[in-house]
């Protein structure tokens, strides 16, 4: 059967990789908003409202979830397809992958799909009126989306559920980054190394970062 | 040395196949793997029975035919070895050892551990080639390359399109394969010409053939009997990039 639905394997990559590569970035933005946590609630609640009411974030919103969305179809196409490749698999097959997560990227990714569903449904939906009773309001009247984080993670459960997901994303992005980097073709042996260093910490920076959060809102540290 | 093995049988293209155990005696420690096949097969036909078929042709790691997975590894658990290269002093004695074709749907199997690589050919015919109009032979060093250059252009040349990559990886991809017989060309002068319509028509041959997509897990260049590096991978996609947008 042939692979070249969808465009070629190497298209089909090169869009994957530049829509992870945008995604990577929008990471780094959220991770850096959601740390004001750390330091004060109005602080945290001027960020939310900049990125609430900007019009240029606004906009470019819609940009991002188009961007999950191509890199969400391309990851399930290319991975059916590759099913394809192999309709009978070895009895005997040794873990050969020198990437070592590269070999789980269509199940942590569908994890991440699941997360953000969720992700949306506990901030994004809230904030937009779709569901529940809408943000809690400061004493000025403002929207107060701390005390809505706050107030989420005060769950032991919802805590744990999240701290696992961003671990389970780690290992997407520990692949993802360097991979991104081959499959445009930037691979030169003198920077490889380098490249390869990178991806693993930004998966390590990301990942701490996002889950210290919880964590010390849950143990009352911030 | 004594050993068991779970070798694929399989009478025809669309035979179901099955693994079947056989035990082997007295093999010596400097015995290749293919030998201690051969041992066996010399025993089976003696027997009556039909002998195990598997592809091998030089026996000295050049040619690339000697082909079949062995305990989880293209070619056995030996880095950078063909099959008829690995010497039976690399097992346990007493060990199992399991055989497999190398599975993969451009590749069917035509009997036992003998799998059809006609889409390699296919790949090659589809620009792995340089046109020249024939006439005297020029003079080597009329045009200059870069000793580095000429260099990496002869490692990627080292692939011997035995399709361990293929086998090894989890998509079944032939990436490595194709972008050392791309960039063995596409560095050199005389394959620079052609190189668009090069890399664009074999890439497109290769996903007709229904080859995976690469998902970068360089299980190829590990499994690699002749170290074909993974840059080539970068490079041909360098080239495929280049190709579409100039
Ligand atoms: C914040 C979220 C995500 C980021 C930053 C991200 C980033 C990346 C990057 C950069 C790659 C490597 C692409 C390449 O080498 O061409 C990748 C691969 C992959 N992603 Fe994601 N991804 C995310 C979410 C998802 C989701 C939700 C899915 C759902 C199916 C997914 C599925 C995949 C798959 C299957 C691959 C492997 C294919 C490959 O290596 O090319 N990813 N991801
Ligand atoms: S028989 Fe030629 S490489 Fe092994």
């Amino acid at each position: 059967m042939s692979n070249k639905p969808f465009y070629s394997s190497i298209t089909k990559k090169i869009i994957m990789s530049l829509m992870g590569l945008f995604l990577i970035t929008f990471l780094v933005v959220h991770l850096t908003l959601n740390s004001f946590l750390l330091f004060s609630n109005d602080l945290f609640n001027a960020g939310a409202h900049f990125m609430g009411t900007d019009p240029f974030i606004q906009a470019f919103q819609w940009v991002l979830f188009a961007g999950f969305a191509i890199h969400i179809f391309y990851g399930i196409v290319l991975q059916i397809q590759n099913w394809i490749s192999r309709p009978k698999g070895y009895k005997r097959r040794a873990f050969m992958e020198q990437s070592p997560f590269s070999k789980y990227m269509i199940y942590t990714g569908l994890l991440i799909f699941i997360f953000l569903i969720i992700h949306l449904g506990n901030f994004f939906f809230v904030k937009m009126g779709w569901i529940g009773n809408g943000v809690p309001l400061t004493s000025n009247g403002e929207e107060n989306m701390a005390e809505l984080v706050r107030n989420l993670f005060q769950h032991g459960g919802y805590v744990a559920f999240y701290v696992i997901m961003f671990i389970l994303m780690g290992f997407h992005l520990d692949h993802a980054f360097q991979s991104a980097f081959q499959t445009l073709g930037l691979n030169h042996k003198t920077y490889w190394g380098f490249i390869k260093g990178l991806s693993r910490a930004y998966a390590i920076v990301i990942t701490i970062g996002f889950v210290i959060i919880p964590l010390f809102i849950y143990f009352k540290i911030v | 040395m004594n050993f068991k093995l779970k070798i694929w049988r399989q009478a025809s293209p669309n035979d179901k196949g099955q693994f079947v155990d056989y035990e082997v005696h007295d093999i010596s420690s400097d015995a290749s793997f293919l030998e201690m096949i051969d041992i066996l097969n010399d025993e089976l036909v003696e027997k009556g029975e039909d002998p195990i078929a598997f592809d091998h042709d030089c026996r000295e790691g050049i040619c690339g035919m000697c082909s079949m997975f062995i305990n989880g590894h293209p070619h056995g658990p030996e880095a950078a070895t063909t099959t008829c290269q690995l010497h039976m002093r690399k097992f346990k004695d007493g060990e199992t050892i399991v055989i497999e074709p190398w599975r993969a749907r451009p590749f069917p199997v035509i009997k036992d551990l003998i799998v059809d690589r006609s889409a390699f050919d296919e790949i090659i015919r589809a620009g792995g080639f340089i046109s020249v109009t024939t006439g005297g032979v020029p003079d080597a060093n009329a045009i200059p390359i870069k000793k580095e250059v000429a260099d990496l252009a002869m490692d990627a040349a080292a692939c011997i399109g035995c399709g361990a990559c293929v086998a090894a990886c989890k998509n079944a991809s032939a990436m490595l394969f194709v972008s050392a017989k791309v960039s063995q060309f596409a560095l050199l002068p005389q394959g620079k010409v052609e190189a668009k319509d090069r890399v664009k028509s074999m890439v497109a041959k290769m996903d007709e053939l229904g080859f995976g997509n690469c998902t970068n897990t360089y299980a190829c260049e590990a499994e690699c009997p002749k170290e074909i590096s993974i840059t080539n991978i970068a490079r041909m996609n360098r080239q495929f990039i280049g190709a579409k947008l100039g």
